[in-house]
C-alpha cells in the first residue's frame, strides 16, 4: 500500500513536468561552406505543446543552445621576455565546442538554477571540458580567455533575451553562424524552463559541410598530400607562366 | 565578395586578396624582386594563419619566378653548374627549415619565430639597401664612378673541393655556394619567401659572381627550392591553400605588368631607396607587434589545425 502511494506520488509530481513539451523546427538543417560563404543565419522556431492548463504560478522560459563539434585546444599566455611578447604558459582543454551560441528569453542566471545548468551543461563555461589533473584555480583564467577570444570572433555567443516567446506558446530566435565556422554536425538543443528547472528538452541537428570543390580540395590535401602539392605547383606554373605569356602576346 | 579558403578554413575578402597579390605584383615588377617577403607578412595582417601564409606564399613564389627563369634559360644567362650547387644546398636547407618549422609549431612558438626572422632579415637587408642606394645616388651625382675589382678572393673560396664555374668565370670551393644555398633554403621554409633578397647580394659580394648571370641563376635556384618547399609544406603540414594561392598569383601577374611600366620611368638609385624604405616599414610594423603590449595576451591553437 505504501509502495503504491509512493508511485502515485511520483507520478503526480512528475506529471506537471511532462505537461509541457517543445516542438522544434529549423529554417535549414544544412549549411554549405561554398566559395563565397559569408556566414549564415539560422531561424530556430517552435511551439510549446501542453495537455494541461497553463500553470499560473510560474513563468515559462526558453533556452536555445547551438553547439558545433567539440575539439581539443591549447590556450597560450604571453609574457614579456627580453622586451618582446612571447608565449610562455599554456593550458590544454580536453574539448571545447568550436561554436557555441546560447539564446534565452531572459538572462540565464535568472531563469536557470546552477544544478540544472550542471546536469544539462547549458552555459558556455560548462560546455568546455577542461583537461584532467589541472588546478582549477589556475586554469580559470585560461578558460575565460578561450571564451573571450571566441566571443570576439562570434564563435561563442550569449544572447540574453534573444528568444521571442509569444503567448507562452510560440517561440523563435535567430542564430548567426559566422564565416569562420568549422564543419561538422551542429546540435541545436531547446530547453523549456520553469522555476529554474528544465521541464522539457528537444534536440535537432544542423549539418555544416564544405561544398563539393572545397570538400574535394580539403580531402585531397589531407589524404593525398603529395598529389595535392603537385596540383598546387601545376597551378602555380600554369598561371605564373600563362599570365606572363598572355601579357607578352598582348604587347605585340 | 568573400572567398572561402578551404585549407585556412576562413573567408577573406576577394578584393583584399587581389589587392595584396596585385600590390605586391606592382612592387615586384617595379623593383625586380619576387615579393614573397611582402606577401607573407601582408597575409598575417589580413588574418591568414601564419602556417598557411608561409606555405602558400612559397607556392606563389613558384608562379612569380617561373616565367623569369624560362626567359633567362633561353637567353643562357643562367650558370647551371652554380645553380645546381646552390640548389642542392637549398634542398638541404629547406628540409632543415621544414623540420624546425614543424618543431616550433608543436611548441606553439611558430608565430614568434616567423616574426623574429622577418624583423631580423628585413631590418638588415633594408638598412644595407638604404645605405647602398644612398651612396649610389651621391656617386651618380658626382658622376665619377670609382673602379671596382672584378672580384676579391676571400678565404672561404680556397676551401677544399674546388670547382670550375665557367659561366661565372670562377674557380672556387663548392662550400661557399653550398652554404649560401642551405641558408636560403632554411629561410624559404620558415619565412615563405624565395630568398632572392639574400641570395642576390650573397652571390655578388660573397661568391663574386658577375652580375649578368646573377639574376638568372638566383631565379633558377629560387624556383626549384620554392617548388620543393611547397611540396614539403603540403606533405608534412597540409598547409598550402590553392584557393588563396590562385588569387595571389592572378593578382600578382596583373600587378607585375603595371609595376614594370612604372619601374622603367624611375631611376635605379631612387628605386633602391624606395624599396629599402618599404622593407624597413614592413620590418617596423612586425617589430612593433612584438614590442607593444598586445590587446589580448592569450591565444588559442587547435592541435592538427592552423
Amino acid at each position: 500500500m505504501r509502495w503504491l502511494c509512493m508511485i502515485i506520488a511520483m507520478l503526480l509530481s512528475s506529471l506537471p513536468l511532462r505537461a509541457e513539451e517543445a516542438v522544434v523546427g529549423l529554417s535549414q538543417n544544412r549549411v554549405s561552406l561554398t566559395v563565397n560563404f559569408e556566414g549564415s543565419e539560422i531561424l530556430v522556431f517552435g511551439a510549446v505543446r501542453r495537455e494541461t492548463p497553463l500553470p499560473d504560478d510560474s513563468e515559462l522560459d526558453i533556452v536555445v543552445a547551438i553547439e558545433g563539434p567539440p575539439l581539443p585546444a591549447v590556450i597560450w599566455r604571453k609574457e614579456r621576455r627580453l622586451g618582446i611578447w612571447v608565449n610562455t604558459q599554456s593550458q590544454e582543454v580536453r574539448a571545447a565546442p568550436s561554436f557555441y551560441a546560447v539564446a534565452s528569453t531572459a538572462p540565464l542566471s535568472e531563469i536557470l538554477s546552477p544544478d540544472a545548468d550542471l546536469t544539462h551543461r547549458i552555459s558556455t563555461r560548462l560546455a568546455i571540458f577542461e583537461a584532467r589533473g589541472v588546478d582549477p584555480a589556475d586554469s580559470a583564467a585560461f578558460t575565460e580567455a578561450l571564451i573571450r577570444i571566441r566571443e570576439s570572433e562570434s564563435l561563442y555567443q550569449q544572447r540574453d533575451g534573444a528568444v521571442d516567446l509569444q503567448r507562452e506558446t510560440l517561440f523563435s530566435t535567430r542564430i548567426t553562424l559566422p564565416k569562420n565556422i568549422t564543419e561538422g554536425s551542429y546540435s541545436a538543443r531547446i530547453f523549456l524552463l520553469r522555476d529554474g528547472d528544465v521541464i522539457d528538452e528537444a534536440e535537432t541537428f544542423i549539418d555544416v559541410r564544405k561544398a563539393v570543390l572545397e570538400r574535394w580540395l580539403f580531402n585531397l590535401a589531407y589524404d593525398q598530400p603529395a598529389i595535392y602539392g603537385l596540383l598546387a605547383l601545376a597551378l602555380a606554373v600554369f598561371f605564373g607562366w600563362g599570365a606572363a605569356a598572355l601579357f607578352r602576346l598582348l604587347r605585340h | 565578395m568573400q572567398i572561402y579558403l578551404p585549407i585556412a578554413e576562413t573567408s577573406v575578402n576577394a578584393f583584399t586578396l587581389l589587392g595584396v597579390g596585385g600590390g605586391v605584383g606592382v612592387l615586384s615588377g617595379m623593383f625586380g624582386v619576387g615579393g614573397g617577403f611582402l606577401i607573407t607578412p601582408l597575409l598575417f595582417f589580413i588574418g591568414v594563419p601564419p602556417a598557411v601564409a608561409v606555405a602558400t606564399g612559397v607556392n606563389q613564389v613558384v608562379a612569380s619566378s617561373i616565367s623569369g627563369v624560362l626567359a633567362h634559360l633561353r637567353r643562357k644567362t643562367v650558370d647551371l653548374r652554380m645553380g645546381m650547387v646552390l640548389l642542392i644546398g637549398g634542398l638541404i636547407g629547406s628540409m632543415i627549415g621544414i623540420w624546425f618549422f614543424n618543431l616550433m609549431q608543436r611548441m606553439g612558438q611558430i608565430d614568434l619565430v616567423v616574426q623574429l626572422a622577418y624583423v631580423l632579415f628585413l631590418g638588415i637587408i633594408g638598412a644595407l639597401m638604404l645605405q647602398e642606394g644612398w651612396r649610389a645616388l651621391r656617386r651618380a651625382r658626382s658622376a665619377t664612378p670609382p673602379r671596382r675589382k672584378l672580384h676579391t678572393h676571400l678565404w672561404v673560396h680556397n676551401l677544399p673541393l674546388k670547382m670550375k664555374f665557367r659561366a661565372s668565370g670562377l674557380y672556387i670551393s663548392v662550400f661557399p655556394p653550398l652554404l649560401v644555398g642551405v641558408g636560403v633554403g632554411i629561410l624559404a621554409a620558415i619565412m615563405g619567401v624565395g630568398g632572392g633578397f639574400i641570395l642576390v647580394p650573397a652571390m655578388i659580394y660573397l661568391l663574386g659572381m658577375p652580375t649578368k648571370v646573377v639574376i638568372g641563376t638566383s631565379l633558377f635556384q629560387v624556383t626549384f627550392v620554392a617548388a620543393f618547399t611547397t611540396m614539403m609544406h603540403a606533405i608534412t603540414n597540409h598547409s598550402v591553400d590553392v584557393m588563396l594561392a590562385l588569387f595571389l598569383i592572378v593578382g600578382g601577374a596583373l600587378g607585375a605588368q603595371i609595376g614594370t611600366r612604372i619601374g622603367m620611368k624611375l631611376r635605379a638609385e631612387e628605386l633602391r631607396i624606395l624599396l629599402a624604405l618599404l622593407v624597413l616599414a614592413v620590418c617596423g610594423k612586425i617589430a612593433l607587434d612584438l614590442l607593444l603590449t598586445p590587446s589580448e595576451l592569450y591565444s588559442i591553437t587547435i592541435p592538427g589545425r592552423f
